[in-house]
């Protein structure tokens, strides 16, 4: 099923990757390939076949709840682009999208 | 005596040990090799001279106190940059990552670093390991050393180019769909990827967190086994870590294959796009193991031919997508302002990721998205499935499945960039086993009679039976001779 | 036309797990603290970093969905919910989907009109976010020019509780909550601090007219930071709809605020399309099966919850509901004043008297909690003993209750220090009585003849001259020995 440009648009936001028009032209194409490759299992027969989604069966991996140590407030924020009272800067918040 | 830079680990550690060389000498030495190749070359991201000499002189230390911390101390060892590192910059091939300095070591890099292996520098890699040429580096793209016109394979390229050019004796790579074998094999050198869980991810980027694997590049299966043994084992901090010790793979490597089953995958020697000469090479090795005392068979793998990069192409990139959703701008890494948070994260993640990144993650986002679970990534999962089960029954039959790792030999620069499909397909034999889980090696078996470049030859195994494979890849490099000869090395 | 209406209300309540390290990392759980001080890589989200997961958390869970007569799965798992927000590191949440880990439960609620059961849909173990503060404008995130972010409480062990929409008014919601909030107590799995926002509700309410097969819109309530605002809240949310329908306007599903000073809900603005949160199994993690044994052991360690402890009080201390409820509200309340009957061994009820009034209005007017009180449980039951054996008055105890308060004092010290001890020795107080009767003879005629009422005023006029520490009972027979015939 080839995908529309509004898919490409719906995909990009949920992604946040603000692709310019060029970008979005040359995805849709791309992505079309891809996933026409990609539809090549719709023809196998899945019925009854369980999804895998880990590559080896293990099960209840779990920690003992102890307490460790911590990065420094520093260490934390070294690499922070914007920093303000110890917190992490970011522009303004909007709700929606 | 060979040059210093072209001997393996195992070799090194044995001139540390009779005193022949320190490990600062070696250092040095490594240091102007680097200074002489990596330019043309362009493997190395990050170097660590400092990181390296002063690692080194530790390690001398410790020789002239007695205190080797294990047989390897003072053998350098250099990382792909998807290994963080504490205090050096970090950045997975990526221009988000750009001067990103981690405040942690991996536990690959804690491991080695406790086996008083000095850090020898952060190796190139298509951007977060996505990719099968390292062209995918948003810095440079890493040549291949036997033709400085064709790739080195990826996206652990940097690493191969490395270990080929003599810039470092092994490296450290990540395999999610063939990203050690793929390059080791373009390269001609050895590249493992043991079965999942084997080696901690515990700091190593993800891309595909169900598939990636850390495993070696080296310059023969004895130095790839002696790696593995010092950095694999349990890690408690990665849940999907098999329990457990390292595994003992030195132990009886030199035991020979005679009676081991060997299965040839059918459908992939009947692929359309298996080059003639790597065709060639790899029977030829058939026939060697055969020589060898193995018993070759036939096995078939026909859903992991058709439908194993199409099953890839739906679950890395969907676990990529949620995977890399860390990088938006706020706690490190590069930001591009915007008004409000989500202009800025989405002006950050366009510029900061290349197109390939982009690529997939929009692939993985839609294939995940409502609508579309079940078609793409639900189904894709249940081939998985299939898939596991189709090599299960083989090894029913057979001890180890032997195919060409790549179907050609290494491509032209540029040759793929335009078409995302073609260069998906040079991963058709390397995809199928990390879907499984199942350790895989890939061996130089020589020249291509075509265009004289390494031929890889892959040995896949059950999982946890690495000390099988490796045996019957050390069998079979003892009996070939490439990778001790001259001939073995590309003329640089 | 007004009773023409019917309510569906749904909870969703968010439970911090009071375990002490966070749910996929060895950080330190714990309520504020100084920005960024409690992060390490993985609940920073920083490259290469891993979750491993709680094994206090998964068994907190397990304990709730017990408690909560949950099916507990014998395979669960967690999965990815992938939406961006600067507050999550990842930009996704480790939650759990289709695997939770109990299922199909339910709560029994005391109401005014009986027991109303509440079905519980699904316990689910998950990981809290950070925190963004509002920089510029009112402070609020409407008009904020930039936000802060810490990450202290990023990862903390979160638990959400999913009701089946069982519930049809305010007050039973508020009910539901009060009684989820008990037994939560009851667990000690969680401070359950609705101000501190280790216990969030938030509810889903549609009002239709009675009879009409189709739900009217959902309406998600949001930020009710107190057991009353969920009364209060929904109340005024309920009555909107209600009034809406009754202008014929059709309520529009959307997410509203409530504003605890207004007492009001506003929308938020509207989301632009729906979330698509791309659930998908988390493949740094392994599926969780707890075993029978497990679960088995959990259970056998599961504490009395409130409605067993409720039956248990009104039978075993034969107390009036009212009682019941205020005793049992937590467990704390209850153990305390469990004790203070065992060291008194008298008459629950008089226990029960004591705490609930004065003891209670001492605490609310110094807003302290019952276990950070200076006073004892034994120290109560030592100054009832004092009453009951008529050492002190009923009215002399209350001021030494204060006493124990202020001080954490025992009751006989307090007594002795300030001589409040009666005197109920005939022979101490002879002398006190003949003067009040020398001084007013014609109180002392009054009662000579017959009038047995004035032996009071008389009484008083003997306290007057004792400083109030004369027994009165000891006073009124001795006054009547000399008076009466």
């Amino acid at each position: 099923m080839p995908i529309d440009r509004a898919a490409v648009d719906h995909v990009a936001r949920l992604a946040r990757i603000a692709l310019t028009e060029e970008e979005r032209e040359r995805m849709q194409a791309e992505l079309s390939v891809i996933l026409a490759h990609a539809e090549r299992i719709a023809a196998l027969d899945l019925d009854g076949v369980e999804p895998s989604a880990h590559a080896i069966e293990l099960t209840d991996v779990m920690r003992p709840d102890e307490v460790g140590e911590c990065l420094s407030r520093d260490e934390a924020l070294a690499n922070a682009p914007a920093v303000e009272d110890g917190r992490f800067a970011v522009p303004r918040i909007i709700e929606d999208a | 005596m060979t040059e210093l830079h072209w001997l393996g680990a195992t070799e090194l550690a044995s001139a540390l040990d009779a005193g022949e060389v320190s490990a600062q000498e070696v250092a040095g030495a490594l240091l102007q090799r680097a200074d002489e190749v990596d330019p043309s070359v362009r493997a190395v991201l990050t170097r660590t001279d400092e990181r390296l000499l002063e690692d080194a002189r530790a390690a001398d230390r410790r020789r002239a106190a007695g205190a080797l911390r294990s047989p390897y101390d003072g053998v350098p060892v250099g990382y792909k940059d998807i290994f963080v590192t504490r205090g050096t910059v970090t950045t997975a091939g990526s221009r988000i990552l750009e001067g990103y300095v981690p405040p942690y070591d991996a536990t690959v890099v804690q491991r080695c670093s406790a086996a008083g292996l000095p850090l020898a520098h952060k190796l190139n890699m298509d951007e977060f390991a996505m990719g099968s040429s390292t062209e995918n580096s948003a810095f440079m793209a890493t040549r291949n050393p036997w033709d400085l016109e064709r790739v080195p394979g990826g996206s652990s390229g940097g690493s191969a180019a490395a270990v080929a050019a003599g810039i470092v004796p092994w490296a450290w790579g990540t395999d999610t769909g063939g990203s050690i074998r793929q390059p080791a094999s373009l390269v001609g050198i050895v590249g493992v990827k043991p079965t999942y869980g084997v080696v901690s991810r515990y700091g190593m980027i993800a891309f595909a967190s169900s598939l990636d694997q850390a495993g070696p590049l080296t310059r023969n299966v004895r130095d790839a086994a002696a790696l593995l043994e010092i950095a694999g084992g349990h890690d408690p901090r990665d849940a999907t870590s098999i329990p457990g010790p390292a595994p003992r793979l030195l132990d009886g490597i030199d035991a020979g294959i005679e009676g081991l089953r060997v299965g040839i995958v059918a459908e992939f020697m009947q692929a359309e796009g298996l080059a003639h000469g790597v065709r060639a090479r790899v029977e030829d090795a058939y026939r060697r193991l055969e020589k060898l005392g193995a018993e070759l068979g036939e096995v078939h793998l026909p859903i992991s031919l058709e439908h194993g990069i199409s099953a890839y192409y739906l679950i890395a990139p969907a676990e990529a997508s949620a995977n890399l959703a860390r990088y938006d701008g706020v706690r490190y890494g590069l930001r591009v302002d915007g008004e409000d948070v989500v202009a800025m994260t989405s002006r950050t993640r366009a510029a900061g990721f290349g197109a390939e990144v982009k690529r997939r993650v929009m692939l993985g986002t839609y294939s995940l998205s409502a609508g579309y679970y079940d078609a793409y990534y639900g189904r894709a999962l249940r081939v998985r499935t299939l898939i596991k089960q189709e090599f299960a029954r083989a090894f029913e039959h057979v001890d180890v499945i032997a195919s060409p790792t790549s179907p050609t030999t290494a491509f032209r620069l540029g040759e793929r960039t335009a078409d995302p499909l073609a260069m998906y397909l040079s991963d058709l034999f390397t995809v199928a086993a990390p879907l499984a889980g199942l350790p895989a090696i890939s061996v130089p078996c020589g020249l291509s009679p075509d265009d004289s470049l390494p031929v890889g030859l892959q040995l896949i195994a059950p999982a946890l039976q690495e000390s099988t494979m490796l045996r019957t890849a050390y069998a079979f490099e003892q009996d070939l001779g490439f990778a001790a000869s001259p001939e073995g090395r590309p003329p640089l | 036309m007004s009773d023409a209406f019917e309510t569906t209300i749904g909870l969703e309540i968010h439970v911090e797990l009071a375990t002490a390290s966070k749910m996929f990392c060895s950080c330190p759980v714990a309520f504020g603290g100084e920005p960024n001080t409690r992060t390490c890589p993985v609940c920073l989200g920083l490259p290469g970093a891993l979750p491993v997961p709680n094994r206090k958390a998964v068994e907190y869970t397990i304990r709730i969905g017990l408690a909560l007569n949950c099916r507990i799965a014998e395979r669960a798992g967690f999965h990815r919910k992938n939406y961006f927000y600067p507050d999550m590191p990842k930009n996704y949440q480790i939650s759990q989907y289709d695997e939770p880990l109990c299922v199909r439960g339910h709560v029994d609620v005391p109401t005014e009109d009986g027991v109303l059961r509440v079905g519980i849909t699904r316990v689910h173990l998950e990981e809290d976010t950070g925190k963004s503060v509002h920089v510029g404008g009112s402070g609020r995130i409407a008009d904020s020019d930039r936000s802060l972010e810490d990450f202290n409480r990023a990862g903390t062990p979160l638990v959400e509780i999913v009701s089946e929409p069982d519930i049809h008014s305010a007050e039973q919601a508020r009910a539901f909550v009060s009684e989820l909030r008990a037994i939560l107590a009851s667990l000690g799995v969680s401070d359950v601090r609705m101000e501190e926002g280790s216990l969030r509700v938030d509810a889903n309410v549609s009002v239709r007219p009675v009879g009409e097969g189709e739900h009217g819109a959902k309406v998600e309530v949001k930020n009710m930071n107190s057991i009353r605002s969920v009364g209060r809240a929904l109340q005024y949310e309920e009555a909107r709809q209600r009034d809406a329908l009754r202008r014929g306007e059709m309520p529009t599903q959307e997410t509203r605020h409530f504003d605890e000073r207004t007492g009001r809900t506003s929308a938020m603005r509207t989301k632009e399309f729906a979330f698509d949160y791309r659930y998908f199994p988390e493949p740094d993690l392994v599926p969780l099966t707890p075993s029978r044994a497990w679960v088995e052991e959990i259970a056998a360690r599961l504490p009395e919850l409130p409605a067993a402890r409720r039956a248990r009080f009104a039978a075993d201390y034969a107390l009036p509901a009212a009682d019941v409820a205020v005793l049992t509200a937590s467990p704390e309340v209850a153990r305390w004043f469990e004790e203070a009957v065992a060291a008194y061994g008298g008459e629950p009820k008089r226990i029960a008297n004591w705490v609930t009034g004065d003891l209670f209005g001492l605490l609310n007017d110094a807003g302290v909690e019952l276990t950070e009180a200076k006073v004892t449980p034994a120290g109560l039951a030592a100054l009832v003993r004092l009453v009951d054996a008529g050492r002190i008055s009923g009215k002399q105890a209350k001021g030494v209750l204060q006493a124990m308060f202020d001080s954490g004092a025992e009751p006989e010290a307090i007594v002795a220090e300030r001589g409040l001890e009666q005197v109920s020795d005939e022979a101490a107080l002879q002398g006190a009585v003949d003067e009040a009767i020398a001084a007013n003879p014609d109180a002392a005629d009054k009662v000579r003849a017959g009038n047995l009422n004035t032996i009071g005023f008389l009484v008083g006029q003997v306290m007057r001259r004792t400083g109030g520490r004369a027994d009165p009972r000891v006073v009124n027979e001795l006054l009547r020995r000399k008076l009466v015939p």
